[in-house]
């Protein structure tokens, strides 16, 4: 259960939205988008003071132990505003995932700092094929005495380029395990890869007998991957649904004041059909996000197959409400000016992150009993 | 009956009292039809006792309740199974005739409604008014104390064993098509009204024709004043639409249909198909549509209950219409060439086929899915009216056909 009420949630994502106002509009995410870093230290340092950072960290590790359910509400905002941030990765990803596993002296070494945002954290797992199964682990780890090195490759590795500190999750002799790394470290080797998401920053990593400390943990590893992934899926499912009323919010705008033929497009029955099948999309998704956030949150047993509908029905919504979106806009969206294809790129990004409808909905069939 | 303001506990153990005193569940039915009650005995009792309508004034057999105090009383006979109350709120007819009829005849209608003693149909469609509700050209016109009525109405269902009709006819060809409607209750049983069984698509006759030719309506049977009838049916309309809700079948072969959200999952299995990974996206897909529409209904609720509005609200019957095509296709699909046959030998094929065709029955009845399209984009997302070239012209001079 959540430590945060719901009145202090809610007090919270208003703060949120505001900041987002503020210091996410679209020309400082057109800005971010071609830097190198692609996030404003300025703008992390503020997410950081107003707690978004430390939301689902514990409170005994400095943050404040919001649950699935404030995960996803604040991810709503974040997906709207199209916010350039390694979020994911060092507030949800690392932090979900060193939660999940049982090395107390390596929460309270790294989670304060995640927490309070002063360290940058990210986490490799899949390798090329980026399917998101155990099978696609490949990174060897090798014990030499007391300590490990780690070789192989880990792929689509969000942020790193900017990680004070990766989890990476490798093959022992005895089974996986997770590794701390320092990226720095020799043998470690960071390929910047050149995103269709401008927002988004990813890398390959190459380890080469690379310097590594195995963290504990009593479970089998990928159970605990698991534990994370599903905290990353309500993550991306709330980003999903917040964009997409977002977008549909801005086409329905246009299609009221655009005028051809002496009239408002949006009188047009076929463009105001597509804004209906919009609205279903948009309602359809902000639904299944927040099922899944609560049923998780309150360790229902519909949880997973909540879980694996959110993240094809959000997926697939959002990727619909976007493409639609520039073709009710018309000529305007097919420029660079335009701001629909920022969220197009975002919904494509999201739909692939952590793997595809197609996968979750044979996942979510296997649930249903098939 | 009591005068005092009771409390809830005191309401509630003299409504289950009562009801322990007169409800006979085992009581024979009386024969059933569209607004006359198979248990009509009991609900002359339950209206003379003022459950039927407690939100109403006291002269009409109500308690001046509160919607609360009303609730109490339907959840004490709904937990019983016995009929009759919450009528306030779902009796279409009595509540329609209750808020328009002239007082004369309200007095003599309102309780047999109530009481479920008239059988009672919908005469609002035409063949040429179906979506474009307001070009019905059957005509109402006044002669003497009453008026003769002549026209075609269509999907009209109990009309065989209806005594009376709610009738929207035309009563005036010179204004705009909305302007010149008004509202009757049209007594069914006389030699003017015949009524025809209209068979279906599915071979099934669940509406029927009703030919009007020279019929004769009370003028006190007009609801409303003349030449506004198009206001009294949306009130008519709104009861309809609260108590009608979603009104499609599921299968009628009478086969057992697994049930659940692993439905699909385990008709895909008995067809053999669960193997087969396009099968299994579908599977999960048309699954996906109906649990989607579960949960945007229950966060409706929970808005609403919160005293938010919900655009949701609106997009259940297109949600609803593009389930049952879509489950019906993959029915379909599943049986593959099983899915030429029909009858009792074939059950599959018989709910497949079945509700391949019946799925019209909610894409199109109460609106197409097309024109509830248009009421999400103007209603819900406040997108501009399409331009109207037939609303300010006289409707004799409208272009019909």
């Amino acid at each position: 259960m959540s430590a945060i009420t719901a009145e202090d949630l809610k007090v919270f994502v208003e703060q949120l939205k505001r900041l987002l106002a503020d210091r996410s509009s679209e020309t400082e995410v057109r800005r971010l988008s071609e830097t190198e870093e692609g996030y404003d230290p300025a703008v992390w340092k503020a997410l950081a003071d107003l707690g978004v950072t430390g939301l689902i960290i514990d409170e005994d590790h400095g943050g404040f132990g919001g649950d699935a359910v404030a995960l996803e509400l604040v991810m709503e905002e974040v997906g709207a505003a199209l916010l350039c941030s390694p979020l994911l990765s060092s507030a949800i990803l690392a932090p979900a995932l060193l939660q999940a596993l049982d090395d107390e002296a390596a929460k309270a070494r790294l989670l304060p700092d995640l927490a309070s945002g002063t360290k940058i954290a990210t986490v490799a797992i899949t390798g090329r094929s980026a399917g998101w199964v155990k099978d696609d682990v490949a990174v060897n780890a090798t014990a030499v005495g007391e300590d490990w090195t780690l070789s192989g490759q880990a792929a689509f590795v969000t942020h790193a380029h900017i990680a004070d500190v990766l989890l990476v999750v490798a093959k022992a002799a005895d089974g996986l395990a997770v590794f701390e790394v320092d990226p720095k470290a020799a043998g470690v080797t960071l390929n910047s890869l050149p995103t269709f998401d401008h927002t988004l920053r990813m890398s390959d990593i190459d380890f080469a007998k690379a310097p590594a400390r195995r963290l504990a943990c009593n479970r089998p590893v990928w159970d605990a991957v698991e534990d994370m992934l599903d905290m990353a899926r309500i993550a991306v499912a709330g980003e999903q649904a917040g964009g997409s009323r977002r977008v549909l919010e801005m086409t329905v705008d246009y299609a009221k004041n655009r005028y051809q033929f002496g009239r408002a497009i949006g009188s047009f029955q076929a463009v105001k059909h597509m804004a209906a099948d919009l609205l279903m999309d948009s309602e359809s998704c902000t639904s299944a996000a927040r099922h899944a956030a609560q049923c998780l949150a309150s360790g229902s047993d519909e949880a997973p197959s909540a879980i694996s509908l959110a993240a094809f029905a959000c997926a697939d919504a959002f990727s619909a409400i976007t493409a639609t979106s520039i073709q009710m806009h018309g000529g305007i969206a097919f420029t660079w000016a335009h701001p629909a294809h920022l969220y197009l790129r975002r919904a494509r990004a999201d739909a692939q992150l952590f793997g595809s409808s197609d996968f979750y909905r044979e996942r979510y069939v296997q649930q249903l009993g098939g | 009956m009591t005068t005092q303001i009771l409390t809830d506990e005191a309401l509630k153990a003299e409504v289950t009292a009562w009801l322990a005193e007169h409800w006979k569940p085992k009581a024979g039915d009386q024969g059933a039809g569209f607004g006359l009650h198979p248990h009509r005995d009991f609900m002359a009792k339950v209206v003379e006792a003022r459950w039927a309508v407690p939100t109403w004034p006291k002269d009409w057999y109500g308690r001046e309740m509160s919607a609360a105090q009303a609730k109490i009383i339907e959840k004490a006979f709904a937990a019983v199974g016995a009929p009759g109350a919450g009528q306030d709120k779902s009796n279409l007819w009595a509540n329609t005739a209750m808020a328009h009829a002239t007082p004369a005849f309200k007095k003599t209608i309102v309780p047999a409604l109530l009481k479920g003693e008239v059988g009672m149909c919908l005469l609002y469609s035409e063949p040429g008014a179906g979506s474009d509700l307001a070009a019905i050209r059957t005509r109402a016109d006044r002669n003497g104390d009453h008026y003769v009525v002549n026209g075609q109405k269509v999907w009209t269902s109990g009309a065989a064993v209806a005594d009376y009709g709610m009738l929207i006819a035309r009563t005036d060809w010179d204004v705009p098509k909305h302007k010149g409607i008004s509202f009757f209750f049209l007594p069914m049983k006389q030699p003017g009204i015949e009524v025809r069984p209209l068979r279906q698509i599915t071979n099934e006759a669940h509406f029927n024709e009703v030919f009007i030719t020279d019929a004769v309506v009370p003028a006190d049977n007009m609801l409303g004043p003349l030449n506004n009838g198009w206001g009294v049916l949306q009130t008519a309309l709104a009861y309809e639409r609260s108590v009608m809700g979603d009104a499609a079948r599921g299968p009628r072969s009478g086969q057992d249909n697994p049930k659940g959200d692993g439905a699909l999952v385990e008709l895909a299995r008995e067809a053999g198909r669960l193997n087969d990974p396009v099968i299994r996206q579908e599977v999960a897909q048309v699954t996906a549509y109906k649990v989607l529409n579960r949960l945007n209904n229950a966060r409706a609720k929970a808005e609403l209950a919160q005293g938010n509005s919900s655009p949701i609200m609106s997009l259940g019957k297109l949600a609803m219409s593009r389930i049952l095509h879509e489950e019906a296709r993959l029915r379909s699909k599943l049986l593959g060439a099983g899915s030429l046959l029909e009858g009792p030998d074939h059950p599959r094929a018989e709910d497949a086929n079945f509700l391949s065709l019946n799925a019209y029955f909610t894409s199109i009845g109460g609106g197409t899915d097309q024109i509830q399209r248009n009421i999400i984009g103007e209603r819900v997302l406040g997108l501009p009216k399409e331009p109207e070239v037939d609303r300010d012209m006289a409707f004799r001079d409208v272009r019909s056909g």
